[in-house]
């Protein structure tokens, strides 16, 4: 639905003799039809350049944008401003007209695609209830709480009825509550309209909760990408390392300490009762845990093999799983020591402690 | 001077206070509003971005805001015969004064139309709004709370500068005060027009007031 191909775009800092930073360094990005594709990324990974391309808002230097099809790099402006009518975008600041009602928002994005004035008034009464706020018609966006301004983007979004949603950090604005609202509207419009979602966040939530898919973006470059299932069994998957932490150390006296991954249907067998009592062994979980995502279930755990670990690994990837020598995060705390104290350097004294 | 006399004398002010500054202000509405969203559009990042427009905008703006009104009154003489057909009275007054308010209020568009949110400008173009939609229905209607503190403010300057309209025999209450309390020491006169001119720019302020709360549902 969405395909991006080598797209490139740099910005001059400070006017014309600025030093060149570039925000988007060649990602080549495909989105499925019904997807919902999370890229997830710091602060400056350039992941907003990226998603203000797939609508043209920022022209790419290079490579090419393609929604539905239809080549937006190639169109000339009467036929980009006709195309984006089929691409909704939400907003992290929600951008609603401040001058205008809950109604008159959405009838803003109807009048935008010439939608006659009669058919206007039925089309915003049925798109104020698809996200539930039918009751606030009337009411200006600065009487809405963050959740329900978010809720009339979504609406003023889908009015021109678009087979793709874009969001630029959607729930960046909102408390974890409202988020999880606003993510089970996202999820419920994707299910019951096909509507597919390109969002960009930092949040690891919006991915576990919503995403079938995901990239990691940094320095404007996609640094792994595909479906979120496949990232978690990938060799040193940043995305598995965030979605499931494993805050423990990666050796154990006398044991093999391996980090084991299963996702789908292998996630609901009882894997790790089974492997104790086939072979007769006994198996520390050292950390880990098992979670429902919108892609799946999944678990992954950091596991205390006896000896070498053969035998147990043997048996684990015969079960599906993904298996691989534990390593410690990288900037992970020692165990037992506070994050950002060296061990040889006095800690806080405890007086000073609340 | 008699009591009757002296509200003759003010309502004659008085009236053509209003009307010169009433011309005027929906001729500046007009042309500043126009002048101003040129001047944002134009700006380098703006929808229709023109360098040498923009600048060549800018630096007239600049020179007539930097005429003193008075200067500007006598400096337009002949433009003022070419369109009123004379260069006294009270609508001869208007054509200075309209031309000295434009730029005032251009200046105050711009920053008005600036204070909308970047954000809302830019979900309205990935609607798929056309450039007149985002100018008409978002910029305008978004900024119109600034656009009528800043008409207000502009309505207020201009009933200063019609004060020296006396210069080209337009009248109006600062004339009054100027020809029969300053130079002729009637100080009752001075004092009544004075009073008046106070209760005038009250008034307007106070509709400006009310409008703007009216318009703003921040």
């Amino acid at each position: 639905m969405i395909e991006i191909k080598g797209l490139r775009k740099t910005y001059r800092a400070e006017g014309r003799r600025g030093r060149e930073v570039v925000a988007v360094d060649g990602v080549d990005l495909a989105v499925a039809e019904g997807d919902v594709f999370g890229v997830l990324g710091r602060s400056g990974a350039g992941k907003s350049t990226l998603l203000r391309c797939v609508n043209m808002l920022e022209r790419p230097d290079a490579g090419t944008v393609a929604v539905g099809g239809v080549e937006l790099t190639a169109l000339n402006r009467r036929r980009l401003r006709l195309a984006r009518h089929g691409i909704g975008m939400i907003h992290q600041h929600f951008a609603l007209l401040s001058s205008r009602t809950v109604a008159g928002n959405v009838a803003f994005a109807l009048e935008v695609t010439g939608v006659a004035r009669d058919e206007r008034r039925e089309r915003v009464a049925e798109l104020l209830d698809l996200v539930g706020l039918s009751g606030r018609a009337d009411a200006y966006p600065a009487q809405l709480s963050g959740g329900q301004k978010q809720r009339v983007g979504i609406a003023r979004a889908l009015a021109a009825r678009p087979k793709v949603l874009l969001s630029d950090e959607a729930t960046s604005a909102l408390d974890p509550e409202t988020t999880e609202s606003i993510l089970r509207l996202l999820l419920d419009l994707n299910r019951r309209l096909g509507l597919t979602i390109l969002l960009i966040t930092h949040e690891m939530t919006v991915v576990k909760r919503i995403c079938g898919s995901a990239a990691v973006m940094r320095d404007g470059r996609f640094v792994e990408s595909g479906p979120v299932t496949d990232l978690l069994r990938r060799p040193g998957s940043e995305l598995a390392r965030d979605l499931f932490p494993l805050d423990a150390p990666d050796t154990f006296p006398g044991r093999t300490v391996v980090d084991v991954t299963v996702t789908g249907e292998d996630a609901e067998v009882p894997l790790l009762t089974e492997l104790g009592r086939s072979l007769e062994i006994d198996v520390p979980v050292l950390a880990g845990s098992v979670e429902t995502l919108a892609a799946g279930r999944a678990g992954r755990w950091r596991l205390a093999l006896p000896g070498d670990g053969a035998a147990a690994i043997h048996h684990l990837r015969s079960r599906g799983a993904y298996v691989a020598p534990a390593v410690e995060p990288p900037g992970a705390a020692e165990p037992w020591t506070p994050s950002g104290i060296a061990a040889d350097q006095p800690g806080v004294p405890s007086e000073e402690l609340p | 001077m008699t009591s009757s006399e002296l509200s003759e004398l003010l309502a004659v002010g008085l009236r053509e206070t209003a009307w010169m500054v009433g011309v005027s202000t929906v001729l500046t509405a007009v042309g500043g509003l126009l002048l101003g969203v040129l001047l944002v559009l134009t700006a380098p990042g703006g929808m229709l971005a023109a360098p040498v427009v923009s600048s060549v905008l800018g630096f007239v703006v600049n020179v007539a805001r930097s005429l003193p009104f008075i200067i500007l009154l006598v400096a337009v003489i002949p433009f003022t015969r070419a369109v009123v057909g004379t260069t006294i009275g009270t609508d001869a007054a208007i054509v200075p004064l309209t031309i000295g308010a434009i730029p005032f209020f251009a200046r105050i568009v711009e920053a008005a139309l600036r204070e909308v949110p970047p954000d809302v400008v830019a979900a309205a173009t990935a609607m798929g709004a056309t450039r007149t939609q985002i100018v008409g229905k978002v910029l305008l209607r978004e900024a119109r709370p600034g656009l009528v503190a800043g008409l207000t403010i502009t309505v207020i300057a201009l009933v200063g500068y019609s004060a020296m309209a006396g210069v080209v025999g337009g009248g109006g209450l600062g004339d009054l005060a100027i020809r029969y309390g300053y130079q002729r020491f009637e100080t009752e006169v001075m004092v009544a027009t004075v009073v008046v001119l106070i209760v005038f720019v009250q008034i307007v302020q106070m509709a400006g007031d009310v409008l703007v709360r009216r318009l703003s549902h921040k």
